[in-house]
C-alpha cells in the first residue's frame, strides 16, 4: 500500500481518497472531504425526510369556514410563544413591539456584545453574561412558551395537563385588577399618572442600576470602552426582556391586570 | 496493491470503461482544488477548509440542513403547485385531489410541509449553534445581521404557506396571527394611538396584509404569491449574500 510517491513539489502524494500532502496549517480539502461530508449528510437528511413524510401525514382539516371559529385559535405553533405572552400583554405589545424587539435585539448582538473572548469556539466562562441572557430568551422565553402553548393550553387559552380532557366551560376567575387600583389609589387620572410613573421608573431605575452593576463587574475602564449607546441600547433592550418575566410574576403571583392603563395604551 | 485497488485497476483499465470514462482523476493537490473552484456549485466552497470546521460537533450541520430543508420545499412546492390554484372555491378541493388522486401527491405534500417545518427548527438550532460558538463576533457581524433576516423570511415563509390549504385550521391560525396586525401602534385600526391616524378596520395594516377588512379570497391570492413568488425570490437573494460572506470571511474557528 504505502507507495508514497514524491511529486515536483515534494509533497508526498499516496493513493486513494485518504489525507493528501498535509499543507502547513490545519487545513484539509473540501474535495473530497468537506463534499463528502455534506454529500453524506444530505443523503441521511433526505432519507429521513422520506420516511416522515411516508409515516405521518399532513393535517387537512374540515374546509374553511370564516364563521365558524374553533375554540382554541391557534397561530402556528412556532408563534405560540408571542401568543402565550398575549395573556399577559396586549396585542399591540405581544404582536407587534415585542417580536420586533426580538428581531431587533438579535440584529445589534454583535455590535453590542464587545467581548473578543469566544469567537469560533464553545466556551461558558469567558463569556458568561452573553450565554445567560441569551439563554433566558431563547430558551426560557422563547422555546419553554412554545411548549406550555402548544401542550398546556386548552379551550379560552385556559391551562389543560396532557391528561386533563379539555373542558369547554372550565370556569376560571378573570378578575384582574390593575397595579395602581391593588396600591389603593382610587381615582382614574390618579391612577394613569402612578402607572407612568411606575413605568418610566422602572427604565430609569433599571438603567441606572445595571450601569452601576456593570462598573462594579468590569470597571469604569470598561465601561467607557463600551460607549453609552451601545450600553444604552443594551440595558433598554434587557430590561424589556426582564419585563415580560415581571409582568408575568405580576400576574401569576397578584392577579396584576395592568400596571399602566391610560385611554390610549395600557401595560 | 490492496486487492480492492487491483479490483479496480481491473475495472478501469477494461475497454468498456475506457469507452465512457477517456481519462482518470489522478488524485493530486492540484485536482483536488480545481474539482472545487472549476465547478460553478462547487465553488461555493473554498478549496481549503480548516480541520474543526466539518466535525459535526462544531457546526451541527445545521446551516446546511436549513438550505438543504428550502431546498427540498422548492422541488416539492412546484410540484404542488401544479395543481393547486389559488381561488377559495377550488382550493380545498384541490388540496383533496391532490392527495388522493394525483401520483406521490399525498407524500410530495407531506414532504412540503415536514420540510417547512423542519427548516424553521433547523434554522434556530443554527443561530443558536452560531450564538454560542460566538461566531457572530468580528469579521462576521454583517452575515448574522443577514441571518436575522433569513429567520424571518424562513417565518414568514412557512407563515404564508400556512393559509394555503384553505382549512379550518389554516384560516383559523392565521388569523389568530394576523390579528396581530390590527393592534400595531399607530397603524393597526385597534392598536394605541389610531385616533391620531385615523386608520379603519378596512385601511390599516391588516387590510393591508389581507387585502381587505377579513380573511377572504383576496387573502389567498395575496399569501399564495408572497409564499410562492415574492418571499422564496427575497430569501435567494439573502442566501446569495449570506453564502458569499461566508466564502469570504472563511468559516469561523479557534485562533491557530
Ligand atoms: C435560511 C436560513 C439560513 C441558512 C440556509 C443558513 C446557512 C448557513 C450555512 C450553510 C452556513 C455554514 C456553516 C454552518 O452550516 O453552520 C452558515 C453560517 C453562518 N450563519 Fe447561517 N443560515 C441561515 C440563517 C442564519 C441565521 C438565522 C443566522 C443568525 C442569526 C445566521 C448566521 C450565520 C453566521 C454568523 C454564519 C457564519 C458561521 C461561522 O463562520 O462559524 N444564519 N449559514
Amino acid at each position: 500500500m504505502a507507495e508514497a510517491k514524491v511529486e515536483a513539489t515534494g509533497t508526498p502524494v499516496r493513493r486513494g481518497l485518504t489525507r493528501l500532502a498535509a499543507p502547513s496549517d490545519d487545513k484539509i480539502y473540501t474535495w473530497p472531504h468537506l463534499v463528502r461530508a455534506e454529500f453524506l449528510c444530505t443523503l441521511l437528511v433526505i432519507a429521513f425526510m422520506l420516511v416522515w413524510s411516508l409515516l405521518v401525514d399532513a393535517p387537512l382539516e374540515e374546509p374553511a369556514a370564516p364563521t365558524r371559529t374553533p375554540n382554541p385559535s391557534k397561530a402556528p405553533w412556532y408563534f405560540l410563544g408571542l401568543q402565550e405572552i398575549l395573556v399577559y400583554f396586549d396585542p399591540w405589545h405581544a404582536g407587534v413591539v415585542a417580536p420586533s424587539f426580538i428581531i431587533v435585539g438579535l440584529m445589534v448582538l454583535p455590535f453590542i456584545d464587545i467581548n473578543p473572548k469566544g469567537n469560533g469556539y464553545y466556551t461558558y466562562s469567558e463569556r458568561k453574561y452573553e450565554i445567560q441572557t441569551f439563554f433566558l430568551g431563547f430558551h426560557v422565553l422563547w422555546i419553554s412558551l412554545i411548549i406550555v402553548g402548544t401542550f398546556l393550553r386548552g379551550p379560552g387559552w385556559n391551562w389543560f395537563w396532557p391528561w386533563e380532557p379539555w373542558d369547554t366551560h372550565k370556569v376560571v376567575a378573570m378578575t384582574g385588577i390593575d397595579l395602581p387600583y391593588q396600591l389603593g389609589i382610587r381615582s382614574y387620572w390618579a391612577q394613569a399618572a402612578f402607572g407612568l410613573v411606575a413605568t418610566a421608573a422602572y427604565f430609569a431605575i433599571g438603567t441606572v442600576a445595571m450601569y452601576m452593576w456593570v462598573v462594579k463587574k468590569k470597571g469604569v475602564e470598561f465601561m467607557e470602552r463600551w460607549g453609552m449607546a451601545r450600553f444604552g441600547l443594551t440595558s433598554f433592550l434587557f430590561l424589556n426582556m426582564l419585563a415580560i418575566v415581571i409582568k408575568m410574576a405580576l400576574r401569576l403571583g397578584f392577579n396584576t391586570k395592568y400596571i399602566m392603563a391610560t385611554p390610549w395604551i395600557n401595560i | 496493491m490492496s486487492k480492492w485497488e487491483e479490483f479496480k485497476q481491473q475495472v478501469i483499465e477494461t475497454q468498456v470503461w475506457r469507452s465512457m470514462f477517456r481519462h482518470g482523476y489522478e488524485d493530486t493537490p492540484r485536482n483536488r482544488i480545481l474539482a472545487v473552484s472549476g465547478n460553478v456549485w462547487l465553488h461555493l466552497h473554498p478549496s481549503k477548509v480548516r480541520k474543526h470546521g466539518i466535525r459535526l460537533k462544531f457546526t451541527w450541520c445545521m446551516g446546511g440542513i436549513t438550505f438543504l430543508m428550502f431546498l427540498i420545499t422548492i422541488v416539492t412546492g412546484v410540484y404542488l403547485m401544479f395543481y393547486y390554484r389559488p381561488v377559495a372555491e377550488y382550493a380545498y378541493a384541490d388540496m383533496k385531489y391532490l392527495e388522493f388522486d394525483m401520483p406521490f401527491g399525498m407524500l410530495m405534500r407531506n414532504m412540503h410541509r415536514w420540510a417547512a417545518h423542519a427548516m424553521v427548527i433547523a434554522v434556530w438550532l443554527h443561530m443558536f449553534r452560531v450564538f454560542m460558538t460566538g461566531s457572530y463576533k468580528p469579521p462576521r457581524e454583517f452575515n448574522w445581521v443577514v441571518g436575522c433576516v433569513l429567520l424571518v423570511l424562513t417565518l414568514l415563509l412557512s407563515f404564508t404557506g400556512y393559509l394555503l390549504p384553505w382549512d379550518q385550521l389554516s384560516i383559523w391560525a392565521v388569523t389568530v396571527g394576523s390579528n396581530m396586525a390590527r393592534a400595531t401602534p399607530l397603524i393597526g385600526h385597534e392598536g394605541p394611538f389610531r385616533e391620531f391616524v385615523g386608520v379603519n378596520d378596512v385601511y390599516d395594516a391588516r387590510a393591508l396584509l389581507f387585502g381587505g377588512g377579513e380573511i377572504g379570497p383576496h387573502t389567498l391570492l395575496r399569501f399564495y404569491i408572497l409564499h410562492c413568488v415574492f418571499i422564496p425570490i427575497v430569501t435567494t437573494i439573502f442566501l446569495v449574500v449570506h453564502f458569499w460572506r461566508i466564502r469570504r470571511d472563511g468559516l469561523s474557528g479557534p485562533p491557530a
